[in-house]
């Protein structure tokens, strides 16, 4: 559904040269959700403002569609729907009103505009706002108004940028649930952009993680999380037994990273649960007081951390100054 | 094409409807020019020599209504700005669409609103102040405002999504608003009479004085004179450099 190769591309302010996306290549089959994980600044949007026609690479090319996007710009943005971060609808606009006047840019008579405003309506519990304006719906509403208007020409592929930035919990949870049956009910492909990991881990099939304008690791949320050398364990426990337990974690079967912290001792073991009840005997057997015990499974913000060398949020903070208009 | 642009424009329109609070703020300054400066020239006019022909109300009604087009159709690139902010165009972009439709159909919504608003202005002038024109000259200058409002509009779309900043936007636009205002003799005309002969020889420069000269000229009937068609000719090139520079920025915008 998606094909890009070497796509790049070159912001130039001030005589300041910014590569805010150098080189990335991407594939997505149909039917596939794919989420593309990254701080803020690293190039997502930059990337699907490219591949949605909104702005012109300087290097690369892409097949989106089945159109090829340099050539055939206007065959893409037939085929493709778009939900950007800042929705696109006019505050003081009527809800049915912003649906139909989409409809009929993309070629629907008024009448078809209308029973597809009418269709969308029920399929994103519309149906009670059509009339409101656009300015009196609340956040996680105006939310599924955005995704309705993506969808006026029942588009098979969507991309979603940042479709939860800002969302309270409830309201998050309830446009997972709109854009998992996105794929589920309609066959639609989506592809979005998120800087939530706990996002991309429930929402995607497969997880691009981008950094600083290139792809830096892809897979299911499951395989990318495995790569991160398993669970983390930690024993708290008083200062005089540190080593001891540490000896006790190493003989632990696959034990890595054995590391004494401030109270007590560190380790990664693929399976924490099965490691646990051992760990418990042997601490026993050794007459040793276990103050806390924690076992810690990898999210995507480790497997970040370990692809980087940074956390996201940390990333956030350092490309926050540099991260060029509109990227 | 024109099914497109009918679209937006319609579309538009009916948005400004829908708030016509501002075409009222709008037209506060041209009334109150109306008001309140065009009795003090209505004596200028017969006792100051180097004056054009003409009454005051001929001199001065015209000049207002390219003043509502300079300072009103000039300006709408705020209006896109903030549908830039709210993604109203990346939105509009993302549809097969035609670029030259989404400019367009906006600026012909413009021009329409400018058309409205002389429309009012001329009414007022008729009917409270002494403005006597014919019906052939009020037709003229209406499709002249027409034409400023199409030509006005699409530079400043332009100009607003070259630079896309809120902040930046007024600036240059008052910038060379002014200078042109001033150099275009709307409020006392720029003659030979009366101006010195570098402040006139600049003035020539300025299309705008080319514009207003013509529509003064057809409010005194005088249909065959060089000024109108010398008027109409730099608002042909006006209005075909405008739109070509508006549709230009909004193709340049994406892929």
């Amino acid at each position: 559904m998606i094909e890009a190769r070497g796509l790049a591309r070159t912001f130039r302010t001030r005589g300041r040269t910014t590569d805010a996306v150098r080189g990335v290549d991407l594939d997505v089959a149909a039917g596939e959700l794919v989420g593309f994980l990254g701080p803020n600044g690293a190039g997502k949007t930059t990337t699907l403002r490219m591949l949605t026609t909104l702005l012109r690479p300087t290097a690369g090319t892409a097949t989106v569609a089945g159109r090829d996007l340099a050539g055939d710009p206007l065959g893409v943005r037939r085929r493709i729907g778009y939900v950007g971060q800042t929705g696109g609808t006019r505050p003081e606009a009527r809800v049915h009103e912003e649906l139909e006047a989409i409809g009929r840019l993309y070629g629907r008579t008024k009448s078809d505009a209308r029973a597809r405003t009418v269709a969308l309506a029920d399929r994103l519990d519309l149906t009670d706002l059509l009339r409101r304006p656009v300015k009196a719906l609340s956040g996680g509403q105006r939310r599924r108004l955005d995704i309705a208007m993506g969808l006026v020409h029942d588009p098979r592929l969507v991309f979603l940028d940042e479709p939860t930035a800002a969302l309270d919990p409830r309201s998050r949870a309830n446009v997972w649930q709109h854009i998992r049956a996105l794929r589920e009910q309609h066959g639609t492909t989506v592809f979005l952009t998120t800087h939530y990991l706990d996002e991309a881990d429930a929402l995607c099939d497969r997880v691009l993680v981008i950094d600083n304008g290139t792809i830096v690791a892809t897979g299911a949320p499951a395989e990318l999380k495995a790569r991160v050398a398993g669970d983390l364990v930690a024993v708290g426990v008083e200062h005089r037994d540190l080593p001891r337990v540490a000896e006790i974690a190493a003989r632990i079967p696959r034990s890595s990273e054995v590391a004494t912290v401030e109270r007590g001792v560190q380790f990664r073991v693929p399976r924490g649960d099965l490691a646990m009840p051992e760990l418990l005997r042997a601490l026993d057997v050794a007459d040793i007081a276990t103050t806390s015990l924690r076992v810690h499974q990898p999210t995507l913000d480790d497997v970040f951390l370990t692809l980087t060398g940074r956390t996201i949020r940390d990333a956030e903070l350092s490309t926050e100054q540099e991260a060029p208009v509109g990227a | 094409m024109a099914r497109e642009t009918w679209l937006v424009f319609s579309r538009a329109l009916m948005l400004s409807l829908r708030n016509p609070a501002w075409m009222i703020i709008g037209l506060m300054q041209p009334v109150l020019y109306l008001f309140f400066f065009g009795p003090l020239l209505e004596q200028m006019t017969e006792h100051t020599p180097g004056f054009p022909p003409g009454t005051s109300w001929q001199i001065l009604t015209p000049a207002l209504i390219a003043q509502l087009a300079l300072f009103g159709a000039a300006f709408v690139g705020f209006g896109l700005l903030a549908e830039l902010r709210l993604g109203v165009i990346e939105r509009l972009q993302v549809t097969p669409v035609s670029r030259t439709a989404l400019l367009l159909g906006r600026v012909l919504r413009d021009a329409v609103h400018l058309l409205t608003q002389s429309v009012l202005i001329l009414i007022l002038a008729f009917t409270v102040f002494d403005l006597r024109a014919s019906f052939g000259a009020v037709v003229l200058t209406l499709t002249m405002v027409f034409l400023l409002g199409i030509a006005l509009a699409s530079c400043s779309y332009a100009l607003a999504l070259t630079l896309r900043s809120e902040e930046a936007f007024p600036a240059v636009l008052n910038t060379v608003l002014l200078p042109i205002m001033l150099l275009s003799g709307i409020m006392i005309p720029i003659t030979r009479g009366l101006a010195p002969d570098w402040l006139y020889a600049i003035s020539r420069w300025n299309p705008f004085t080319h514009v207003i000269d013509a529509e003064r000229a057809s409010f005194r009937s005088e249909f065959t004179t060089d000024a109108l068609l010398t008027g109409w000719l730099v608002l042909l090139v006006l209005a075909g450099l405008g739109v070509l520079w508006g549709v230009r920025t909004f193709r340049r915008e994406s892929a």
